[in-house]
């Protein structure tokens, strides 16, 4: 469930008025920005932007970016855009990571995105470079990683069973025989639909008594292990992941803000709730009481405004 | 008709593509009886003598001749079909009748990105899998990753390219194909995979000629030998040739079933998109019009789809 909180029918033109007032004359009015950006849905910001522009002939994007800085104008710049064009943003950054690229973001991105979701995210990646998302991360990428975007998993609901135990079986072998990147685990973790996927690795733990992900734990520096272990966590329960990047982010020293602000954005209109109840089972305080503490000033906000704080 | 004349005719109608059924209809109808044993005691190839004194069918000629009363059928059916659902039984079949994993490169390289996406999306409905499982499980040769890779394109439609990376990579290609020279470890090479499954068909379309450019010779050609690189080259850049080379061989003589299938699949997948440009390559190359081409080999109703399917957008 959503954490944003949104009236149902604000007026786009007395937002973009309002907007334009808060980034008028010397400095801006950060708290302007958040108490309205920070709570109007993906159709509602589209409104503003688009009333902006027709009033203005300036893209009001563009506007805040040259109005804010640091994290915060970060935050606000992926908020606004559209949400595939956000994701677009987040590969593109992610592909262009030197000096490796940020395998973690694209395989989130592909692993948790509905077909319909990646499909509108490759069309805005096309429009946006003018080529596609699956050359860039062809070209700046080795390996099976490069195949990441690619496939489009059956997505419906039927499962091969005996499949499932054959390929639990290929999958421990190669686990014992510490081959991770052996193609077989790439075959099976890139190509299967995810309940396939749920269905073999629900054979591995009967089988073999643990989880996948544990086994794969051991080899930490290798980026390949990584991103195996990111796909499989995000099949398997994309909250629960979530839950761990945001902990992460927030436990980090100087604390990982692109992660931070890359998890709340994303989810806020989606299931940002069932994400805070997690956290709160898991660390036995508030994801807001901990954002709180760890961030500052007008991002701090920004992040409390769409993790639902009320006025 | 002399009765060597109605041999002829019935014999031809029985051969080639399709059966000619104006004919079958018209001389078989009205012969009796010992017409009809004339005909079995004078075709070698179709009937042979049994041990217990009579002309029997030759089982293969049988089988045959089913393929032949069916193709007008399955011609109908295909173009009929909504072109995913025709694209996507058209791959599940390339896996596994045969297989013919050219045929998964036709597909996969000659349709628009939403027309491939389409078949991936049907192929779902029709399978319960994925295009893409199916193809990484079920090729085990050093072109897994290539199919697989090219069945999962979405390549970028727009016109824009980038002439100095399409240069480099005709130069990274140029130098690929002579170190490999033999040892047949180009479809193995990550790049030149990456380069042929990701990059748009405009941008391959340039490196292509840039190619040509710097070793004064065509990429395809150069590819000659290379197993489903050369295709994929040819039905990227090429679609037409392509076309026209394997209808070309498919409508030869002695050619085996699976082949055959070709003439139907091709007229029928291309008639609404490049048939005009097809014709025009296959008589430059071949000499003869594909109409007239089809007039000899092919039979009956099925040949008379064919050239109503070849004769669209004239």
């Amino acid at each position: 469930m959503a954490t944003l909180i949104c009236p149902e029918h604000p007026s786009p033109v007395a937002d973009a008025e309002a907007l334009r007032k808060a980034c008028q004359g010397w400095g801006t009015d950060e708290k302007a920005i958040i108490s309205i950006l920070g709570r109007r849905n993906a159709i509602q910001r589209k409104l503003i932007r688009q009333a902006y522009e027709d009033m203005y002939q300036e893209d009001l994007v563009k506007r805040l970016e040259s109005e804010l800085s640091g994290d915060f104008e970060k935050a606000i710049y992926r908020w606004t855009l559209d949400p595939e064009d956000r994701d677009v943003v987040l590969l593109n950054v992610a592909i262009k990571q030197l000096p490796i690229l940020d395998y973690r973001v694209i395989v989130e991105i592909s692993c948790i995105r509905s077909h319909e979701e990646l499909l509108a995210i490759k069309r805005a990646y096309q429009i946006r470079y003018k080529h596609s998302v699956e050359e860039d991360l062809a070209q700046h990428a080795t390996g099976d990683i490069r195949q990441a975007l690619s496939v489009y998993r059956y997505n419906g609901e039927e499962i091969n069973a005996r499949l499932a135990s054959s390929e639990a079986e290929i999958l421990h072998r190669v686990i014992s025989e510490k081959a991770y990147n052996h193609e077989e685990t790439i075959r099976i973790i890139t190509t299967r639909s995810k309940v396939q996927i749920l269905a073999t690795l629900n054979h591995f733990k009967d089988d073999y008594g643990t989880s996948i992900t544990k086994h794969l734990r051991d080899d930490s520096s290798h980026e390949y292990l990584s991103a195996l272990r990111t796909a499989i966590q995000c099949i398997c329960d994309h909250h629960k992941y979530y839950e761990k990047v945001v902990r992460c982010a927030l436990n980090k020293p100087g604390t990982d803000k692109d992660s931070l602000t890359r998890v709340i954005i994303t989810s806020a209109e989606k299931d940002l709730k069932e994400i805070k109840e997690l956290f709160q089972k898991r660390n036995s305080r508030p994801l807001e009481h901990a954002v709180g503490k760890d961030t500052s000033g007008d991002y701090k906000a920004f992040l409390l405004t769409l993790l639902g704080k009320e006025d | 008709m002399a009765a060597s004349d109605e041999l002829g005719a019935l014999t031809r109608a029985f051969s080639g593509f399709g059966v000619d059924e104006k004919a079958l209809i018209s001389i078989l109808g009205k012969w009796h009886q010992e017409q009809r044993q004339t005909f079995r005691k004078g075709t070698r190839d179709f009937f042979t003598e049994d041990e217990r004194q009579f002309e029997r069918w030759d089982d293969r000629h049988v089988i045959q001749l089913q393929h032949e009363f069916l193709r007008f059928k399955h011609a109908i059916v295909l173009w009929t079909m909504h072109p995913w659902e025709r694209d996507a039984r058209l791959l599940k079949e390339a896996l596994h009748k045969g297989p013919q994993h050219k045929v998964l490169v036709e597909v996969a390289c000659t349709r628009l990105s939403d027309e491939l996406l389409g078949a991936r999306k049907a192929y779902h409905s029709l399978f319960d899998h994925s295009i893409e499982e199916d193809v990484a499980f079920g090729i085990h040769g050093p072109e897994r990753k290539l199919l697989v890779a090219l069945v999962s394109s979405y390549r970028y439609e727009g016109t824009k390219v980038n002439e100095e990376i399409a240069k480099s990579e005709a130069k990274f290609l140029s130098s690929a194909i002579k170190g490999a020279a033999g040892n047949k470890n180009l479809l193995e090479n990550e790049e030149v995979v990456r380069i042929v499954a990701t990059r748009s068909k405009p941008h391959l379309t340039s490196v292509y000629n840039h190619y040509k450019e710097i070793t004064g010779h065509y990429l395809d050609e150069d590819l000659d030998g290379e197993l489903y690189l050369q295709e994929t080259v040819q039905c990227l850049c090429k679609p037409q040739k392509y076309f026209s080379k394997v209808l070309d061989a498919s409508m030869g003589p002695d050619v085996d079933e699976l082949k055959k299938e070709a003439v139907t699949r091709i007229i029928v997948t291309r008639a609404d998109v490049d048939m005009k440009l097809i014709k025009e390559e296959y008589n430059h190359k071949y000499g003869v019009s594909l109409p007239n081409k089809i007039e000899d080999v092919a039979n009956g109703n099925y040949r008379d789809f064919l050239l109503t399917l070849v004769a669209r957008g004239d």
